[in-house]
């Protein structure tokens, strides 16, 4: 058994008297239902009035949020889109891509926090604000985790680049330095603001060292005391070297010079050129990677990995990746200084600078809510081909585990189900099965939606579920006097039988009231009559009468001939049948050849036959009566039609 | 095709409408509605497009839709159509059978208005007419189809033309008396549902089909009870087809497979041999393919039907930039086309024939 990884929470379910009374609870696919028993926990069953209501819990509040819910349909689309460019990803093109994918899901993250963020402030109560706001920093955690995982994973950044991304990777994420500076600048005195040295500062710890000298010029040309102070920081600060993307330095080269220009620093600072002005002083002791100043710019800093950052800023330029845990460990000591524990985001952020996926990915699951953000991380980086195919406990690898959980909260929601066809479409192991089980308990209010849901089947070959879901649509049709859409049902499942229940139907209602319903249906079946033979009969039943009706006698007669002997009429319907050749044997002109006659005697003694002969009292017997006076008549005007025909087939064609 | 601006709503869209705009004015179409379906919520929502004359410097939001307001809607919107309107009439349609004693509602599928008329259809198979003054309905035709009908069209004021899942076409005159069609029309072949019916703005007789296999058919109802060409168009059920209100000759199809083709058959030559050429659409030439032809009179020819396969091609352009969930709706007036997806987006374009 595993130990947990943190204490359970406890949520109280109002109206229940826990203390009291006993609750049953029993799980759904991702939710609990839960209610009152009328068990007493200690004493004896006191008939006190519980709580009458059921209670569904779930956990996973995200997926019924609005804002998110776009976050879930974008990201969707790109990862359908992945899955379908898989193919085509190959060389030097595939990183780049991937990367560009990875923007792709940050960019809809960004979105979703800018409007959870408007919706922040707009809110109406505090409650609800602080809800945004809340779920805001979350989004904004998940971004900042997806970033430096991009950076470390996927774009696999080597020493000097790798410094040039967490740059841009802090400042991403620092985002009051812009506002701050636009203040400064727009005021009427910049240098004597208030926050001004602080944003030279900040601008320093970001490295945006253009943007710091000219901060500084602005000082120099207030204070004339300090302008050639100002003058020699910012000349430091142009001539710092860095490697700027597209330069065809090696990175000796620009160690070489770094060191050099560090040295340079030291000297400035030794020889004590800004010793009259503390601010510019400690701005030098900054750019020389001095930990304790870096350490008293705490507040400005704000959290460890802009501290981690900076260092190696100004310390080690040209850090390798591997080497990057040893300074990240330390930095987070130092920073947190003992003082405070890490959160569950330093964790994550230090399994990661440990190149350590899987704890990234563990931590991740249990820090969050809902599988969204686990499972497309996971994904993308199983498509960097960075993940092992650890397989877990039961069976599958973690990707497709993430995705299967992600998935089966989709499908918990009641309309973003569509959504999770796709992602067990791309499991392999478990996807379909999965799917299937799934798919056949979506609750099917309207034909439309059931239409959806059968397209999904077919599109996936699942032929028992099409079978299964078409035939609750036509019990319900047929439950609702809706023939034709019943038997609309079961030509799409061309299912056989029940095309057989609706014919039977469809005769019974004949027998019951003499004539048809649904004309329209039965006289334009088209090739769907041959589904079944019970609708093959239905069909050319009705076209019997039509000829009839038409008085095309000897069509109707041979047609009715071939329904008896095709063995495709049913049984209890040959009497029927037998009743309706009556009118045609009657008839003035002889209709029914001898041979007919013959078939349609043997057809009737099969009847008769067939028939138990039983004495019962009361209306049984009544009903015998009935019957045997049908045989007697139709053997009668059997009888005479086959005397006419003899006649009239033996004698020379006269008339 | 250039500018499409899709826009993520957080409710799987079912209908899309433009707002009407007063005949003979020259303004674009600037409102439209959507319904939305599946939500354990509904809405009935009215969105405005963005400002033309106004540039915006990064270009970026610049057209995107914004939400004017919405009502809550019982049960999924199934149809839209504008007109102004006091009154609710709940439980129009409904099932009344040995398995529900009791009327148990049915969803009604669809809803055309002609003002002040609107007719409606039903899973009930049950068609209903209204007068937007009147209470109760002013004529019901009970058991009108046995199976589901799914959508109505008016044909001339007092004729309707309704489509069902078995593959017919049947016309309805008001004026009669009795529950019976006056014409029914039928696919050959299978008898596959049909979903969506539109009739050709100024040639009355000609009408577009859409089917549960994706065939756009093309009938012509005073001749014959067979459709006059079967066009194979997409590959899943053709939820909504649309003759373009103002340019007939261009017809619009959306579809479960999450496409929306645009079908060209005007006959102005220039247009077509260049579109090779341009990039980033994609469009094939499909010819008809012909199932019955009667006699025609060549004067009143519609492109729609005319028969020398060689002649007229027929011009397919996709308009979404990539496949999505399914497009359940489309609308179109003037040069802006809208539609909604079940992947919870909104397109809008304003610039159909660029």
């Amino acid at each position: 058994m595993e130990e947990l990884d943190g204490e359970p929470t406890v949520t109280l379910i109002p109206g229940v008297n826990s203390k009291k009374k006993q609750m049953c609870f029993d799980w759904g696919p991702g939710e609990m239902l839960v209610c009152e028993t009328s068990f007493n926990k200690k004493e004896k069953s006191e008939t006190v009035p519980g709580c009458p209501f059921i209670y569904i819990i779930r956990k996973d509040i995200d997926v019924y949020s609005q804002i998110l819910r776009k976050l879930f349909n974008e990201s969707h689309g790109i990862f359908v889109g992945l899955q379908r460019i898989e193919e085509e990803l190959t060389g030097k093109s595939r990183k780049a891509q991937l990367v560009r994918v990875s923007k792709n899901y940050r960019s809809v993250i960004r979105a979703c926090m800018e409007e959870m963020h408007q919706a922040a402030i707009a809110a109406k109560d505090p409650a609800s604000g602080r809800q945004f706001s809340s779920q805001v920093s979350i989004l904004s955690a998940m971004e900042l985790i997806w970033n430096l995982c991009e950076i470390l994973f996927i774009e696999v950044a080597p020493a000097g680049p790798l410094l040039l991304h967490l740059l841009d990777w802090v400042r991403l994420h620092v985002c009051e330095v812009d506002s701050l500076l636009a203040d400064v600048l727009g005021s009427e005195n910049p240098s004597k603001h208030e926050s001004f040295w602080n944003l030279v500062t900040i601008l320093v710890l970001q490295g945006r060292l253009d943007e710091a000298r000219q901060m500084l010029s602005k000082e120099a040309d207030v204070s004339p005391t300090s302008a050639g102070m100002c003058r020699i920081l910012g000349d430091l600060m142009r001539t710092m070297p860095v490697l700027s993307p597209g330069n065809t330095q090696t990175l000796t080269e620009l160690e070489l010079k770094w060191q050099h220009w560090h040295e340079e620093c030291e000297r400035h600072l030794q020889d004590g050129t800004f010793a009259s002005s503390p601010r510019l002083e400690s701005l030098c002791k900054i750019m020389l990677g001095d930990e304790a100043a870096l350490l008293e710019q705490k507040e400005l800093l704000n959290n460890w990995y802009h501290f981690l950052v900076t260092r190696l800023l100004y310390s080690h330029p040209t850090v390798k990746p591997i080497d990057l845990h040893f300074y990240a460990q330390s930095s987070l000591d130092l920073f947190l200084g003992g003082e405070s524990s890490p959160e569950p985001l330093d964790n994550i952020l230090m399994a990661a600078f440990e190149f350590d996926i899987h704890q990234v990915i563990k931590e991740c699951s249990i820090a969050l809510s809902n599988w969204w953000f686990v499972a497309h991380l996971t994904d993308l980086l199983d498509h960097c081909k960075l993940l092992q195919s650890h397989n877990l406990y039961f069976g599958s690898n973690m990707r497709e585990f993430l995705l299967l959980e992600y998935a089966s909260g989709l499908f918990a929601h009641h309309s973003l189900w569509q959504l999770g066809v796709d992602y067990f479409d791309y499991c392999p192991e478990l996807g379909r099965v999965s799917l299937e089980l799934h798919i056949e308990r979506i609750p099917l209010s309207t034909e439309q939606k059931a239409l959806k849901v059968l397209r999904i089947c077919e599109q996936r070959q699942m032929t028992e579920q099409v079978r299964s879901i078409c035939k609750i649509l036509a019990m319900k049709a047929v439950r609702n006097n809706r023939l034709g859409s019943a038997l609309s049902w079961s030509i799409r499942a061309k299912d056989a039988a029940f095309a057989t229940l609706v014919s039977d139907r469809f005769l019974r209602d004949y027998c019951e009231r003499g004539c048809f319903s649904d004309l329209d249906l039965i006289d334009n079946l088209g090739p769907a009559m041959m589904l079944s033979d019970r609708l093959t009969f239905l069909g050319k039943y009705r076209e019997f009468h039509r000829f009839y009706g038409e008085k095309r006698f000897f069509d109707a007669a041979s047609l009715l001939l071939s329904l008896m002997t095709s063995q495709i009429a049913p049984r209890c319907f040959w009497v029927t049948l037998l009743t309706d050749a009556l009118p045609l044997l009657e008839q003035k002109q002889v209709i029914f050849t001898t041979e007919q006659t013959y078939e349609l005697m043997r057809c009737l003694e099969d009847l008769a036959s067939g028939r138990p002969v039983r004495g019962e009292p009361g209306a049984q017997r009544l009903q015998e009566d009935i019957e045997n006076t049908k045989l007697e008549m139709l053997r009668l005007a059997l009888a005479r039609n086959l005397a006419r025909a003899i006649i009239k087939e033996g004698s020379l064609e006269g008339s | 095709m250039e500018e499409i601006y899709a826009k993520f709503v957080s409710q799987k869209i079912s209908k899309t409408r433009w707002r009407p705009v007063p005949p003979g004015s020259l303004q674009t179409a600037e409102t439209f509605a959507t319904g939305s379906w599946d939500n354990e919520e509904n809405y009935v929502s009215l969105w405005s497009i963005g400002d033309f004359g106004n540039v915006d410097s990064d270009g970026g939001f610049e057209g995107e839709h914004q939400l004017l307001c919405d009502i809550k809607h019982h049960g999924d919107v199934m149809d839209l159509q504008t007109l102004s309107v006091s009154q609710q009439w709940t439980t129009a349609h409904y099932h009344t059978g040995p398995g529900s004693p009791s009327r148990s509602s049915a969803p009604c599928t669809g809803v055309v208005c002609d003002n002040p008329e609107i007719v409606t259809v039903g899973e009930d198979g049950r068609i209903n007419l209204f007068r937007a003054d009147h209470k109760e309905a002013v004529r019901t035709i009970d058991n009108a189809d046995s199976s589901t009908l799914h959508a109505v069209t008016f044909l001339r004021t007092p004729e309707i033309l309704t489509v069902n899942s078995i593959g017919q076409l049947k016309i309805w005159d008001f004026r009669k008396q009795g529950n019976e069609p006056s014409q029914i029309l039928s696919l050959t072949g299978d008898r596959v549902p049909l979903h969506c019916v539109d009739r050709h703005p100024n040639q009355q007789h000609v009408v577009a089909t859409g089917g549960q296999d994706g065939m756009l058919s093309i009938w012509d109802v005073r001749q014959g009870t067979m459709p006059v060409s079967l066009l194979k168009a997409h590959e899943a059920e053709m939820w909504e087809v649309h003759f373009h209100p103002s340019n007939p000759d261009h017809l619009f199809t959306c579809s479960e497979d999450g496409s929306l083709w645009h079908w060209d058959a005007s006959t102005d030559a220039p247009e077509k041999s260049s579109l090779f050429n341009q990039g980033g659409r994609s469009s094939t030439f499909l010819s008809h393919s012909i199932s019955n032809q009667a006699n025609v009179h060549q004067s009143l020819i519609s492109s729609w039907l005319s028969t020398d396969p060689a002649k007229d091609r027929i011009e397919i352009t996709s308009l979404l930039p990539s496949r999505t969930l399914s497009v359940n709706s489309l609308d179109v007036l003037g040069p802006c086309l809208v539609c909604g997806t079940d992947a919870e987006a909104i397109y809008v374009t304003r610039q159909l024939f660029s």
